[in-house]
């Protein structure tokens, strides 16, 4: 099962110390807490990249696809070059066909040759989530990549991303209570005091943004995370 | 009013300046000629001119091609090799403290009289702007690409081609906009230093004749053939700038 267990030291303080997560396989697993604490870095070290600090513990994941709160699309590609760069950048021949379908799949056909300038926010974060579908991985890891965009393109894009990696092993980093409530499986907290699981509930993701027992579970997250800064 | 318009006032007005000053100051045509005395010597002597002007345009031209050819090339190898890096930064740092003038008698004694001397010279003085220039560009990327290439599993040739050297171009072609500045300095600083031919060359000579309406003419065609090679070097810079930045 993907996940990490162990402590994080940077610049010669403790960033999270005998901390397991484990993720939901074939489902999402969202990591919420506020910032700083070290959200990002556990997401990093799952994708095997570059955190500046200290890691001692053990990492399970393998290769992944990666998406970010920036869209990341290369301002000289077309939305097809961008869709396809995985494979470039392997030295691989791109799958045209395929580059073809997950444009058309998140929304974008007819806008196969565009640059990422001529697209808006939410057309850009679409183009983003073709070029993860793309890749095909088994572990996708996503690091608040729809926290930029505003609230309907935002709910947009939580049905389709959600709806896309079915199947897949999902880890979503927000700090969202909100997008958590609504997308989770498995929902951790991480803030100073460490990581804990939370319940959440007998209801199945996605869930209905307006249904009692989403609202009730948002509101209880909330109640969690603001409980230790009272403290 | 659009700006070829101005620019056309703002010769107007540098020439009635100028003459002006020679019809009320009163001075000999030695000192200072009048702007038409120079555009008759112009047009007098223009084959003498343009067979000059043609040497040191294919100084600055040959030396602007393989100087920014060096620096691209210069550029890309200390990107993708640390250890050059470490190497060869202090030695480029400190030739840039040794004025590039200074080097031109040198210059002149290891390669001779000819154009080989300016071109190395041209060489040597835009060098260093096109490959600090474009080295900063190529390390200066957006670390959220090199994260996506990472888990991409790029190869580092394929982030080098592919992300890092298109990000780049601009800063290249910040490079190549210096270089077109510098280019025709360094030629002519080679010509003063010891040339038989050349616009550098020959408005030493004219000077020395107290051909001063000769000099001004000399000086203004490499003036004008400066402006058009920048001209040229920016339309260059700008193409790649759009390029990377996705605008067709």
């Amino acid at each position: 099962m993907p996940g990490v267990s162990g402590s994080f030291r940077y610049d010669g303080k403790t960033l999270f110390s005998d901390i397991r997560l484990s993720l939901a396989e074939g489902g999402w697993t969202c990591l919420l807490g506020p910032s700083g604490v070290g959200k990002t870095t556990l997401l990093r070290l799952l994708a095997g990249l570059e955190t500046h600090g200290t890691f001692d513990g053990e990492i399970h994941s393998g290769d992944v696809a990666y998406m970010a709160q920036q869209d990341l699309l290369m301002p000289w590609l077309d939305v097809t070059g961008n869709v396809t760069l995985g494979a470039r950048l392997r030295g691989e021949t791109p799958d045209l066909d395929r580059a073809r379908m997950m444009i058309a799949k998140v929304g974008l056909a007819g806008h196969e040759h565009k640059y990422p300038r001529a697209l808006s926010g939410g057309m850009r974060q679409r183009a983003a989530l073709a070029r993860t579908l793309m890749e095909d991985q088994p572990l996708v890891l996503l690091d608040e990549p729809f926290s930029a965009l505003d609230a309907r393109t935002r709910s947009q894009m939580q049905e389709l991303a959600f709806e896309l990696f079915a199947g897949k092993t999902v880890l979503l980093v927000t700090h969202d209570p909100a997008e958590a409530a609504r997308m989770g499986h498995r929902i951790a907290i991480l803030d100073e005091a460490g990581l804990r699981e939370f319940p959440a509930g007998r209801t199945k993701p996605l869930r209905d943004p307006q249904a009692r027992t989403t609202l009730d579970l948002q509101a209880r997250l909330l109640a969690d995370l603001r409980k230790d800064q009272a403290a | 009013m659009n700006r070829a318009v101005w620019i056309v006032l703002s010769a107007a007005f540098a020439i009635g300046l100028w003459q002006a000053v020679v019809s009320v100051t009163g001075v000999p045509p030695f000192i200072l000629p009048s702007p038409g005395k120079v555009l008759d010597t112009l047009v007098s002597s223009r084959e003498l001119i343009a067979g000059h002007a043609m040497i040191t345009m294919t100084e600055v031209v040959a030396g602007l091609i393989a100087g920014s050819a060096l620096g691209f090339a210069t550029a890309l190898h200390l990107m993708v090799s640390p250890t050059a890096r470490k190497l060869l930064m202090p030695i480029m740092v400190f030739s840039q403290a040794i004025p590039v003038f200074a080097l031109a008698p040198v210059l002149t004694l290891w390669l001779g009289y000819g154009i080989w001397s300016k071109i190395v010279m041209t060489i040597l003085i835009i060098y260093f702007p096109v490959a600090s220039s474009f080295l900063d560009g190529l390390q200066r990327v957006e670390p959220g690409y090199l994260d996506l290439s990472r888990t991409m599993r790029a190869t580092p040739n394929q982030v080098l081609t592919r992300i890092r050297l298109p990000a780049a171009l601009p800063s290249f072609g910040s490079g190549l906009k210096l270089a077109a500045v510098y280019a025709p300095i360094g030629a002519v600083i080679g010509e003063w230093v010891g040339a038989s031919g050349g616009l550098g060359y020959l408005m030493l000579l004219a000077n020395g004749r107290a051909k001063i309406d000769l000099m001004f003419a000399a000086l203004f065609v490499l003036a004008v053939f400066t402006i058009a090679v920048h001209a040229l070097v920016s339309l260059l810079a700008g193409w790649m700038t759009r390029r990377a930045q996705g605008i067709s």
